[in-house]
């Protein structure tokens, strides 16, 4: 009955008992760790049904002051703009951002309202997101892993400092950042790709897409692929990687003879890990390269013989008219 | 609540009853949906119209639900043909007070011209909206601020189709009167006034967008795209036309900004929902500067449209701002109505959805005394 229960796309099966505490073979390790464990059968359909304790340490404090202080600073922001009012904050909040400065201000530190709230939340941000990283590192290392999360990670914190640090200093103007809101980040992303002639025409671009892609599919095939194989004990991916049995013989054979080659219990983890590094890394020299290598994709990719140039026949003879368009054509 | 022996009898026979109940359901949904769609038709069905190269993608769509209600304001359309002179006549010029426009023609066309604009602009109030309630004699006068305003209209209307026939007739003839604007309504819909800054406690590009405004169509765009490019009359620019130039965003001879472009972008927005069209009705997405062989005739066309409503603002509706009482002034800074795209076209291509508006109106087509035929 149990082991039928496995094979399902949902989790119908959740482990709740004593709450599990984890090793403190020093009798130290505790030290740290807060909040009273408990369970939820709604977070057991998701993960483990066991919720806490946590591990707060110095890191984990900083990043979590530093980040509120830049979220209250961005909310603090957004609603003055709107005149202290929540229900007008509430109305246009997915609307309101806190703005990098004008371009005029360069890299120097602009008056408070006009960009000036955006450095310094920035600032924090900066600290919040470092602090968070080496927490990934340390507690890697207090837990005699290797510190595969935070190299991952940092992949994507170079993508957030291209964007927020790298490419506004080499450009000369803070006003080059990403502004924090929701929907004007989004503007920010289209009127990136237009001022810079389109950055599909951008070869690490187009690399960026390929591995988010590819990450999607990866992430997809392998966990089908042990999904399929649990019956057989394929979800004990670490046992499976040193004692091969029959979940991982099938697997592979499965994508041998589908696609002639399969990648291997341990090695389907490199090919995940890769793709998901290399989508922020691609994507952040592309970033870097725009408007301080290369200021036009477009053109660049005409001179480079990868986008076509008009030879003037334009097809005018094509054109629909409008008056047949709206159904009265004489 | 159920009898025992039902119980039971569930008990001893399980049953799955949820799997086939889906597959019986899904099929008989789809079933039920194919049946709708085959006898009553596809109720979204779209048509689209080619603008652009074929094999560029370039196309407007609309649901042909909506092509096949024409313009309601058409049906509402009032024209009248010239009385074409014979040659002796007297002039309106010569028979009323105070003709400063208008004054070359006969008295039947002046009347009738004057009457249709009472059709198209206030036909409500009538003539007294203008002349106010006294007699024909005191029609002469210039005491109210709508006759003033009228009068430069209908030069403005003149001007518009003959010195921007290359836009308003760049298709076809169509041209502009009145009605074009204002629809049977004393003021026109879809004008505009200046709102920037719409950010309290904060400054320059920080104050001027992210926020939901009628002139940035609702999205975080700034909300000073028209009064920048079709009343101060900056240069639209955002690309560098060379792979690779000199500057940056900062300093004396900066280039473009990530700013300007979102401030260009707001202002294609605004063109898009005042044409009822998409980007790709006049660009070629793939590269939207005008560069060799990415140009349309259509994008030709709205840059007249962009130089056009420059010139009515600064020349015609700004000055007018002390002619208006308090109320037809703009809400934040007390500022004349402005015109762009939407006040003619209205969400269509072409106004009136490219009706005659100067077939029966050579008055209103020039400047000059009208020529009939």
């Amino acid at each position: 009955m149990a082991i039928r229960e496995y094979q399902n796309f949902f989790t119908q099966v959740q482990v709740q008992g004593n709450p599990e505490w984890g090793m403190d073979d020093n009798g130290q390790m505790t030290r740290e760790r807060i909040g009273k464990p408990g369970f939820s059968a709604l977070v057991g359909w998701f993960g483990n049904a066991q919720l806490g304790p946590i591990y707060l340490g110095w890191t984990g404090m900083i990043s979590l002051a530093t980040g509120l202080i830049w979220f209250n600073i961005v909310g603090m922001n957004m609603l003055a703009q709107v005149g202290w009012s929540i229900p007008e904050f509430i109305r246009q909040l997915f609307w309101l951002a806190l703005e990098p400065p004008a371009p005029e201000y360069g890299l120097s530190m602009p008056p408070l309202d006009e960009g000036g709230w955006y450095i310094i939340a920035s600032f924090f941000l900066l600290v919040s997101v470092m602090t968070w990283w080496l927490r990934t590192y340390l507690l890697a290392q207090e837990h005699k892993m290797g510190k595969h999360v935070a190299w991952a990670f940092l992949s994507a914190i170079f993508l957030f400092l291209v964007l927020g640090l790298f490419r506004p200093v080499l450009m000369g103007s803070w006003s080059e950042a990403v502004p924090y809101g929701i929907f004007p980040h989004l503007d920010w992303t289209t009127a990136f790709s237009i001022r810079y002639g389109n950055l599909y025409y951008n070869p690490f671009h187009c690399l960026s897409i390929v591995f988010l892609y590819g990450s999607v599919l990866l992430f997809c095939m392998h966990g089908g692929t042990i999904l399929a194989v649990t019956r057989f004990g394929g979800d004990r991916e670490l046992e499976q990687i040193v004692d091969r049995g029959t979940a991982t013989e099938r697997a592979a054979l499965f994508w041998r003879w589908t696609m002639g080659f399969n990648a291997t219990m341990e090695g389907i983890h490199r090919w995940a890990i890769w793709f998901a590094m290399l989508t922020p890394i691609t994507g952040g020299i592309g970033i870097l390269l725009t408007g301080t290598v290369v200021d036009n994709w477009f053109i660049w990719a005409q001179e480079h013989n990868f986008a076509p140039i008009y030879d003037g026949s334009f097809g005018y003879e094509d054109y629909g008219s409008y008056e047949a368009f709206i159904g009265q054509e004489d | 609540m159920l009898p025992k022996w039902f119980n039971d009898w569930n008990k001893d026979n399980p049953t799955d009853i949820f799997g086939p109940a889906i597959l019986v359901g899904a099929l008989g949904g789809a079933v039920f949906v194919a049946i709708l769609l085959v006898t009553w038709g596809q109720p979204y069905a779209t048509a689209s119209m080619q603008t652009g190269p074929a094999g560029t993608g370039m196309s407007v769509p609309e649901f042909k639900a909506a092509l096949a209600v024409p313009d309601p304001t058409i049906d509402e359309y009032y024209t009248e043909e010239p009385y074409v002179p014979e040659g002796a006549e007297p002039l309106a010029k010569d028979i009323y007070e105070n003709v400063q426009v208008l004054g070359e023609l006969t008295e039947d066309n002046f009347n009738r011209v004057m009457n249709a604009m009472t059709q198209w602009v206030s036909p409500e109030q009538g003539c007294a909206y203008c002349h106010g309630d006294g007699d024909l004699e005191t029609y002469g006068a210039d005491d109210l601020y709508t006759k003033v305003v009228s009068r430069r209209m209908i030069q403005m209307t003149q001007t518009i189709n003959e010195q921007w026939d290359a836009h308003v007739n760049a298709n076809k003839e169509v041209g502009v009167n009145c009605y074009t604007c204002h629809r049977g309504e004393n003021v026109p819909s879809d004008i505009w006034f200046k709102i920037a800054p719409v950010n309290e406690a904060s400054g320059n590009w920080a104050a001027v967008q992210n926020r939901a405004t009628l002139i940035s169509q609702s999205t975080s765009l700034p909300s000073d795209a028209l009064e920048t490019y079709l009343l101060d009359a900056n240069q639209i620019v955002v690309h560098d036309l060379e792979s690779r130039v000199e500057g940056g965003p900062a300093g004396d001879d900066a280039l473009p900004s990530i700013q300007d472009t979102e401030r260009t972008y707001a202002l294609m927005n605004y063109f898009s929902n005042s044409l009822g069209v998409n980007c790709v009705f006049c660009h070629n997405s793939r590269a939207f500067y005008a560069a060799a062989g990415e140009v349309t005739p259509q994008w030709a066309t709205a840059s007249l449209g962009i130089l056009m409503v420059q010139e009515l603002n600064t020349d015609y509706l700004v000055p007018l701002r002390d002619t208006y009482p308090a109320e037809r002034l703009g809400p934040v800074y007390a500022d004349a109505p402005k015109v762009a795209c939407k006040t003619c076209h209205k969400g269509y291509q072409q106004p009136l959805q490219g009706m005659n508006a100067i077939a029966d109106w050579p008055e209103l087509a020039s400047s000059e005394p009208p020529e009939y035929e």
